[in-house]
């Protein structure tokens, strides 16, 4: 063991100097990206993923039209820059395409897609930096960037990543733990408090498992409220942009007639 | 995809400056005092799963669905109350058309007796060979080579003004371009704004002072051109379709086209700090630009562009 990083000291700390149940600093940003109609940019720690929407628009082919729904397209790529070894991924990458995918048929059920038939929403996810929790990131980022996009939603999909050490269960892992623990990554629609979205790509001992899966649908709320705060703050200073010059109109129209 | 844009930050930027602690899961609902009181004037914002109030006394309209005898947001954005309807407006979003709006469009497909015409909104417009002014008279029978020679009409790419006619069952709008202040675009660029940006207006063509024509399109697509005297535009007395229909841009000369470029950038510095246009704000802030003196691409610059509209606010 020697040289190994411990993944928790004697004193309780991780190897990044958190404990057990704290998660990474979450900064979000959702201003507009190019013509996207909605972006979002998330950083869990040292993992950012960059989510652009487009849509609901014409689907580009008639193969992906679904005559009573919209078709949700999921593109991933990763930065051949964003991890420690520089690695450049085809796009046919299965993993890749694999955790398309995965956040395809999670956002399936949350996005009121029966509203927007023959449409087609684009979603398209640009991993910038990866340090572990690549999935939660990815998923967060979707939904902040399709309620920026003014897109229908159920609700907020907020999802955290999870795994156990020994006997000690840890939230929101790094690359260092992701690769040492077992761990699964759980979304979670925290109105409801259903998830839509469990998934674990290691081995995890049955008994462990509930007192995981409770944890990390308790820190999903936590992020919840970063991410409504993130809306709330971003919507008000639009809504306040908009109407200090439109009462300004409104003066000059009046004036105008009397 | 990385795009840099000129005020990544703002609005919206604040949001990382404060971090506090929780001690409280508190639910942070709208906070409607009580359930009925949606009278006063304060503008209420949700956030997509915010419950707004129950299903029984009221109905739910767009932006909303209904969940355990509840009425919930399903968007970021406005309530809005009409009598016993709820709705939520979101603020960014596509357009969403009505009978009777213009929109500028772009032409992305040419099918049997069809256009198929970009318009911003969820999915791509139709323009019947049908409602089109042809040549030889504005009203008659179209022919079978009027339906062969569609593409000298409108090809793919090109730019057009209409307005929204009808809707298809699957939500799809119809539009058509018989008036003679429809047709296709020339002699100018196309600005793209979010939608909501664009009010509604006594007229959507506005002719600006110095030379320049606007073409507010309620779909957030703006068109900025030279002047065309009215004269000259309404021309003789039925219609002239070599000029409707042609593709050759005018000669324009230098300050017109400098105009032109103003009038643009001013529109995406607008768009960026979220302003609504309006004809009125327009005008002063193309005076306020030409006053400043400042070289044209000056106006990209944040302290500028932050002046621009702080002008705006303080003239009312």
């Amino acid at each position: 063991m020697g040289s190994r990083v411990e993944i928790l000291n004697e004193g309780g700390f991780r190897s990044d100097g958190r404990r057990q149940y704290e998660l990474r600093e979450v900064t979000i940003d959702l201003s507009q990206q190019g013509q996207a109609d909605g972006a979002a940019v998330i950083t869990h720690g040292l993992t950012r993923v960059m989510v652009s929407v487009f849509g609901p628009r014409e689907a580009k082919s008639r193969s992906q039209t679904i005559h009573d729904r919209a078709n949700i397209n999921v593109e991933v790529a990763i930065s051949p820059f964003s991890a420690g070894e520089r690695r450049k991924r085809s796009r046919g990458d299965k993993r890749i395409l694999e955790m398309a995918a995965t956040i395809k048929s999670t956002f399936e059920p949350v996005v009121q897609t029966t509203l927007y038939p023959r449409s087609q929403i684009d979603v398209f996810v640009q991993v910038l930096q990866q340090d572990g929790g690549l999935l939660q990131g990815c998923i967060n980022a979707t939904t902040l960037a399709l309620v920026n996009a003014g897109i229908p939603l159920l609700d907020f999909v907020c999802a955290v990543s999870g795994g156990v050490y020994s006997t000690s269960p840890m939230l929101d892992l790094t690359l260092l733990e992701e690769n040492d623990l077992p761990n699964l990554t759980v979304a979670v629609m925290p109105k409801t408090g259903k998830s839509t979205l469990v998934t674990m790509e290691t081995r995890l001992h049955v008994d462990r498992f509930e007192e995981i899966f409770k944890l990390v649908c308790s820190a999903s709320h936590a992020l919840h409220q970063e991410m409504k705060d993130a809306v709330r703050v971003r919507t008000t200073s639009l809504v306040t942009a908009m109407g200090t010059t439109q009462s300004n109109v409104g003066g000059d129209t009046m004036m105008d007639e009397s | 995809m990385i795009t840099f844009t000129s005020f990544p930050s703002s609005p919206g930027g604040e949001y990382d400056a404060v971090r506090r602690h929780r001690e409280t899961d508190n639910d942070m609902d709208v906070d409607f005092d009580d359930d009925d009181d949606f009278s006063s004037n304060r503008l209420r914002l949700t956030l997509p799963g915010d419950y707004l109030t129950s299903s029984q006394a009221f109905m739910r309209g767009h932006g909303t669905y209904v969940h355990e005898d509840q009425v919930v947001a399903s968007v970021a954005g406005t309530v809005e109350r009409v009598n016993k309807l709820i709705t939520v407006r979101a603020i960014r979003t596509r357009y969403n058309p009505e009978v009777g709006d213009l929109v500028v469009g772009r032409i992305t497909e040419v099918q049997p007796r069809r256009w198929k015409v970009d318009a911003n909104s969820r999915q791509d417009a139709v323009l019947m060979l049908s409602s089109v002014n042809l040549p030889g008279g504005v009203q008659r029978r179209k022919l079978e080579s009027d339906e062969l020679q569609m593409r000298n009409f409108f090809e793919e790419g090109d730019l057009l003004v209409a307005e929204v006619q009808a809707f298809f069952s699957d939500g799809a709008m119809s539009l058509h371009t018989r008036s003679l202040k429809y047709g296709k675009l020339r002699n100018g660029q196309l600005v793209i704004i979010p939608p909501i940006l664009v009010r509604r207006l006594k007229s959507h063509f506005i002719t600006l002072p110095c030379g320049v024509d606007l073409i507010l399109g309620l779909n957030g697509y703006i068109w900025v051109s030279r002047h065309i005297k009215a004269s000259d535009q309404a021309g003789e007395e039925g219609f002239d379709a070599e000029a409707v229909y042609s593709n050759q841009n005018d000669d324009i000369d230098e300050p017109t086209r400098g105009a032109i470029a103003r009038v643009t950038n001013i529109i995406h510095v607008l768009a960026a700090h979220f302003v609504p246009l309006t004809d009125t704000i327009l005008l002063e802030a193309y005076e306020w630009s030409v006053e400043q003196e400042e070289a044209n691409k000056g106006l990209f610059q944040e302290d500028v562009a932050e002046a621009l509209v702080a002008s705006l606010h303080s003239r009312s």
